[in-house]
């Protein structure tokens, strides 16, 4: 499903003297099937911008169009169609668990959809699963009695019983450790390939976008500033910095480099494009 | 109690404590009752730890490997059920000292929204102050030299809500200053920061740590961050498995991934050309150091 932002606006507390301008006249469309990354300072506008495109919240003037429907202008029930089917993360999701059980809570979105009783459990087995969590050993466990990771991960789980067209997901690795950063990653990517789906994923962190996102998109003082691929919004180096942003470390490794030998590829992001860039500059000297 | 705290009078960087390891954890076990189970579930087993005056050590480890519990301990929120932890010479299980501990080896976590209390910068810094009771002309003075030294000067009459994540932090921390710890331990300050938030926090740190002298104990899942510390600890399931230098404990590619954690790019990098037979030292840190080794292929 594709979403056309277009001259979003959003003011805050609007003619108080608390009026902040959150969004100001964003216009990006993003592609159908994309992984896209979503960067910018605290207070860029980020959330404000995502809780807009599943209808959460009304913007002060522009719109979003979902395939082609503009989100803010339909029937109540379209817009709960349309919550349905762009599925929202919210920054620490596992504070919204409320079930005595984990396949309870999983089953919670599901059972809102009317589905029948059959469809719902192949959903909350399949949501469990997707996360990386044993169904069987799972499902009649108390949400509460698990690990900070694996409720973050049940509250996925919850989300993506949705079967959601987008998922948009708020920081969702905040607090976790690089494992348990890995895992729940690494089923969004394995995810996003088997269904196509479009994901946005709103990260502070450069390595993980430089990882996993085929599309980022940066926002600054409510501004969408850059729409386009990981390799040529990192080129942008000194004004990523300037907007409070930086660029992988391997970014910068191969930026020095390329001043001492101009023959080095510098669109390079990740640890293991750069080692083959380097053996493929420096092959031959190794002492093997 | 034990004879070491016999000998030791706590204070204030006191000259009669200078050779004493700021905190010291001996053989310390913790385990957290579990509901309707006899069976308690154990999150320290045996740690030992010192920090020294003026160190720079940092904790890693992964959700659950008792990083956290250790904190609690060692901050009194936790008692031991066995072995002990000192701060200063003051044993935590010592309910008569936890006021002196807490304000001795000053916490800051990581949420900054959680940390602020009032809704005008200067007041916040100086609300523990406050409680103890200072003059009001010696607050003023102490909340001007800490947002000085936290770079935030110009944010004294700043309403906290609007600043950023990095800047909240950083008024926690001068908050904490204004105790006069002697150490500060700090956990996962940065988790919930932007780049900029992150960078800005971890210049603040280190120097506390190298400009003033301050302790610092560092937890954090962010390795880069320890690049420059003095030592790191390794905790896994609730043990020491392993401390040394950066250099030493990071250039341990496959230990750290076996438990579940990072390396530094630049260490990662040096360990998969190595693998492959490039001659490049397997404990490179950062990028410096990294261009400097593949010049010498050349």
């Amino acid at each position: 499903m594709s979403l056309k932002i277009e001259h979003l606006d959003h003011v805050y507390a609007q003619n108080s003297p608390f009026e902040f301008k959150a969004l100001d006249d964003v216009n990006v469309e993003l592609e159908n099937g994309h992984f896209i990354a979503l960067i910018g300072h605290t207070g860029s506008g980020k959330s404000t911008l995502i809780q807009h495109l599943n209808g959460l919240i009304e913007p002060t003037s522009g719109t979003v169009y979902l395939n082609g429907v503009d989100i803010f202008n339909q029937s109540k029930e379209d817009l709960v169609k349309t919550r349905f089917s762009v599925g929202l993360v919210f920054q620490y999701p596992e504070h919204q668990l409320f079930e005595e059980t984990v396949a309870k809570d999983v089953a919670f979105g599901p059972k809102n959809l009317k589905l029948l009783e059959e469809e719902i459990q192949e959903r909350v087995k399949w949501a469990i699963e997707m996360v990386g969590l044993d169904y069987e050993k799972m499902k009649d466990v108390s949400p509460f009695e698990l690990s900070g990771g694996q409720m973050r991960r049940v509250a996925i789980a919850g989300v993506l019983a949705m079967k959601p067209k987008v998922l948009i997901l708020d920081e969702p690795t905040a607090g976790l450790d690089p494992h348990g950063r890995d895992t729940i990653l690494g089923q969004i990517e394995k995810l996003h390939k088997a269904t196509g789906n479009t994901v946005i994923l709103v990260s502070h962190s450069m390595e993980d976008v430089g990882r996993y996102a085929d599309r980022i998109l940066v926002m600054y003082k409510g501004k969408a500033v850059y729409y386009d691929t990981p390799t040529v919004v990192f080129r942008h180096v000194d004004e990523l910095e300037k907007m409070g942003l930086a660029v992988p470390e391997v970014k910068y490794l191969m930026r020095a480099l390329k001043k001492r030998y101009p023959e080095i590829d510098d669109d390079i992001f990740t640890v293991e494009a750069a080692k083959a860039e380097i053996e493929r500059v420096f092959g031959g000297e190794r002492d093997v | 109690m034990n004879e070491q705290t016999a000998f030791v009078t706590h204070g204030q960087n006191g000259q009669d404590t200078q050779s004493q390891p700021i905190i010291r954890v001996e053989n310390l076990s913790y385990a957290y009752p579990v509901e309707d189970s006899d069976q308690p579930k154990q999150a320290l087993s045996d740690v030992n730890l010192t920090v020294a005056r003026g160190e720079f050590v940092g904790i890693i480890g992964h959700n659950g490997s008792g990083k956290s519990t250790l904190s609690k301990i060692l901050n009194g929120i936790l008692s031991p059920d066995s072995g002990d932890a000192w701060i200063e010479g003051m044993n935590t299980k010592d309910p008569e000292k936890i006021w002196q501990i807490r304000k001795t080896a000053g916490m800051v976590f990581q949420n900054p929204d959680n940390q602020l209390v009032s809704s005008v910068v200067e007041t916040d810094v100086a609300f523990g102050m406050e409680n103890l009771g200072v003059p009001s002309e010696q607050i003023k003075e102490k909340v001007t030299e800490v947002l000085d030294i936290v770079r935030m000067s110009d944010y004294r009459k700043a309403r906290p809500h609007q600043l950023s994540g990095g800047q909240k932090q950083r008024i926690a921390i001068a908050g904490i200053l204004a105790m006069q710890p002697d150490c500060i331990i700090f956990d996962e300050p940065t988790a919930m920061l932007d780049p900029n938030g992150r960078a800005e926090v971890m210049k603040t740190i280190t120097n506390l740590n190298r400009e003033h002298g301050m302790t610092v104990l560092h937890i954090t899942h962010y390795m880069t961050e320890l690049v420059g510390a003095d030592r790191i600890v390794v905790m896994d399931g609730g043990r020491v498995v392993a401390t040394g230098t950066p250099r030493e404990i990071f250039s341990q590619v496959a230990m750290l991934k076996e438990i579940g954690l990072d390396v530094p790019q630049m260490t990662e990098l040096a360990y998969l050309l190595n693998q492959d037979g490039y001659d490049i030292p397997k404990d490179v840190l950062e990028i410096p150091e990294m261009v400097e080794a593949l010049c010498h292929l050349k």
